[in-house]
């Protein structure tokens, strides 16, 4: 339960991070424009009572519409980048084919946003906990969660963390999240989790 | 490295007056002897000595329990032979209560064929202990009956858990008398039992990840033995008791190593980059067994304790899990998984002939008896993790159900010193 809890409160804490905040951006994008539309007006107003300014004042606003118009369309992209990115962080489990510690092409990207995440925030801390399905012992799955968290934690640096800001564990197959047997259930607990730390 | 800890918070010793556990045998031995265990004269009705002895003797398969049907000859001298001709051995007795809380039993083994006295004992306990008496007793007829030890006073060790809380108990072997070691709320794993039976080696989560402890039964005290980063797990003792087998996970991935029982010596014995795992000494204490994927796949490896190559033992179809040998020496028991069950395996290591026990889809973690009767193991029933026995020759199969939670990683203890 704690670690739930903590899980939230790092989720918020991510998105306090990361600057700029994915909300805030996807509000202001669309307001940029009309700004820049009413200091042209203004512009124009100015430019029609002084003659010889209007074409060179027409060009102006045709370019800056279209600035404006890029820049909109640059934060739009960026805004649903970064909303993009926050969406790949709030997943935070990574699954695994049977008796494999490597990481699927699924969660790629995944991993290049949390590696990412870490490398830009370095006062975050992850703890990446590896698990296995049922078929095996308990030690050997043991084992094989301590492969599959120790191979995240070199994706995830490889991604742009730092060493030294993940630390692993496994749980092999004692803490399943579906107590089935069969492959749904297996599927289900072939996983490594990545959790989010305040550095001490 | 080694700190001992108190644990007036999460240790409670706890003892259970009822059953925990619900018996249910299947098979029978090749050859049933049978036999008839009268009442015992003066035994209390709510703790019947005989109904324990008569349930111990059952439970192996090896005797047909024979109905009394109201004869009741107080003691040898007063058997009608010719009343008995379906049985083979009778057992008699009788219970004086003494002053304070002593229980006084007197007991006859009369072979009915050969119209002799077999066994004559006086044994006494305290009240409270009327099922150890009880065990006693019947490790007793079992070894004149069959020329074995019995193991009906030998102890189980496994792993409760219920609903995300861990219990590490310990019970006798017929499931009964369950004493809880440890409470937590984080797994524990592998318990194993010291050669002595004084002691028990696990691993804790409670920490925050895999730690071996080492605890001592009678005084509760125990060990921090293995705390090094990553995983801590796997511990074995070595057939004296001066050593543990570890695996730890801090120089590489999974990786056997030896350490003394006082924590000094650590030294690494396989050099792998692959998964080794659950060591297990051989009885004459020279070679282990484990498990590896060093080939592919789990199987079962044999080494020298001092290092070394090692050999592999199991080339069957699927995964092979759990070692174990037989208290002789001379087999080797595992968990294999293959074609969607795990099968509970017994490989003679000199025909090198492979023996399915069980096959149940979820059996795991084998132990032998210390008379290498019996094999305990895990396996599942209406959804529930349960322990289950199985005779070393496949025939006799005994589930005993848990009252609630799962049953996780059963252990067979050694045979422990005559009682007092």
């Amino acid at each position: 339960m704690n670690k739930l809890i903590l899980g939230m409160i790092t989720v918020s804490l991510l998105a306090a991070c990361s600057s700029p905040a994915p909300k805030e951006t996807a509000s202001s994008a669309p307001a940029a424009p009309e700004t820049s539309t009413a200091a042209d007006t203004s512009a124009s107003t100015s430019a029609a009572t002084s003659s010889q300014a209007t074409p060179a004042a027409s060009t102006d606003t045709a370019a800056a519409q279209a600035a404006a118009d890029a820049a909109a369309a640059k934060a739009k992209a960026d805004a649903d980048a970064k909303a993009a990115e926050l969406a790949l962080l709030d997943k935070r489990t990574v699954y695994f084919d049977t008796n494999v510690d490597a990481l699927q092409a699924a969660d790629k990207e995944t991993i290049m946003a949390h590696g990412k995440n870490l490398g830009k925030v370095s006062l975050l801390k992850a703890r990446v906990a590896g698990y296995a399905d049922e078929r095996g012992s308990s030690e050997y799955n043991l084992a094989l969660g301590q492969r599959r968290a120790k191979n995240t934690k070199k994706a995830l640096v490889a991604a742009g963390a730092k060493d030294g800001q993940i630390s692993t564990v496994s749980y092999g197959e004692e803490k399943p999240v579906a107590t089935g047997h069969d492959e749904s259930a297996w599927a289900q607990n072939r996983r490594a989790e990545i959790s989010y730390d305040i550095a001490k | 490295m080694l700190r001992i800890y108190s644990f007036f918070f999460f240790l409670c010793l706890t003892q259970f007056a009822r059953a925990e556990l619900t018996i249910e045998i299947t098979g029978a031995g090749e050859h049933q002897t049978p036999v008839s265990v009268l009442r015992f004269t003066g035994e209390d009705e709510s703790q019947r000595i005989s109904e324990v002895v008569a349930n111990d003797l059952a439970r192996t398969g090896l005797f047909k329990l024979v109905d009394p049907a109201g004869r009741s000859p107080r003691d040898a001298n007063a058997v009608k032979y010719a009343e008995w001709s379906g049985v083979e051995a009778l057992l008699i007795g009788s219970v004086t209560q003494q002053e304070g809380d002593k229980l006084v039993v007197t007991f006859q083994l009369v072979d009915t064929v050969r119209r002799s006295e077999l066994l004559k004992l006086t044994v006494s306990s305290k009240k409270q202990q009327s099922r150890a008496i009880a065990h006693h007793i019947a490790d007793m007829v079992y070894e004149r009956l069959t020329g074995t030890p019995g193991v009906f006073s030998t102890r189980i060790a496994y792993v409760n858990r219920n609903e995300g809380n861990y219990r590490l108990v310990v019970a006798d072997s017929d499931g009964y008398g369950e004493q809880a070691l440890l409470n937590s709320k984080e797994p524990i794993m592998s318990p194993a039992w010291s050669p002595d039976g004084t002691r028990i080696a696990y691993v804790s989560f409670e920490q925050g990840r895999a730690m071996v402890f080492v605890q001592t039964l009678s005084t509760r005290e125990r060990v921090l033995m293995a705390a090094f980063p990553g995983s801590n797990s796997a511990p074995a003792w070595s057939p004296d008791g001066s050593q543990l087998a570890l695996v730890l996970t801090r120089d590489d991935s999974s990786q056997l190593y030896l350490v003394g029982v006082d924590g000094s010596d650590l030294r690494r014995i396989t050099f792998s980059d692959t998964i080794d795992t659950e060591p297990t000494f051989s009885p004459d204490g020279k070679s282990l067994l484990f498990t590896s994927d060093r080939g592919g796949s789990p199987q079962i490896y044999s080494m020298s304790v001092d290092g070394g190559r090692a050999t592999r033992l199991t080339f069957e179809s699927g995964n092979s899990f759990s070692p174990r040998y037989s208290p002789d020496g001379k087999n080797v028991v595992y968990s294999l998984y293959s074609g969607g069950n795990f099968s509970i395996v017994v490989h003679d290591l000199e025909s090198r002939q492979v023996q399915y026990l069980t096959s149940n889809a979820l059996d795991k973690k084998p132990s032998f008896a210390p008379n290498g009767k019996l094999v305990l193991f895990a396996t599942e029933s209406s959804g529930r993790g349960i322990l289950a026995t199985v005779s070393s020759d496949g025939r006799v199969k005994q589930k005993m159900v848990a009252q609630s939670g799962d049953i996780r990683e059963p252990v067979w203890g050694p045979f422990i010193k005559a009682m007092n």
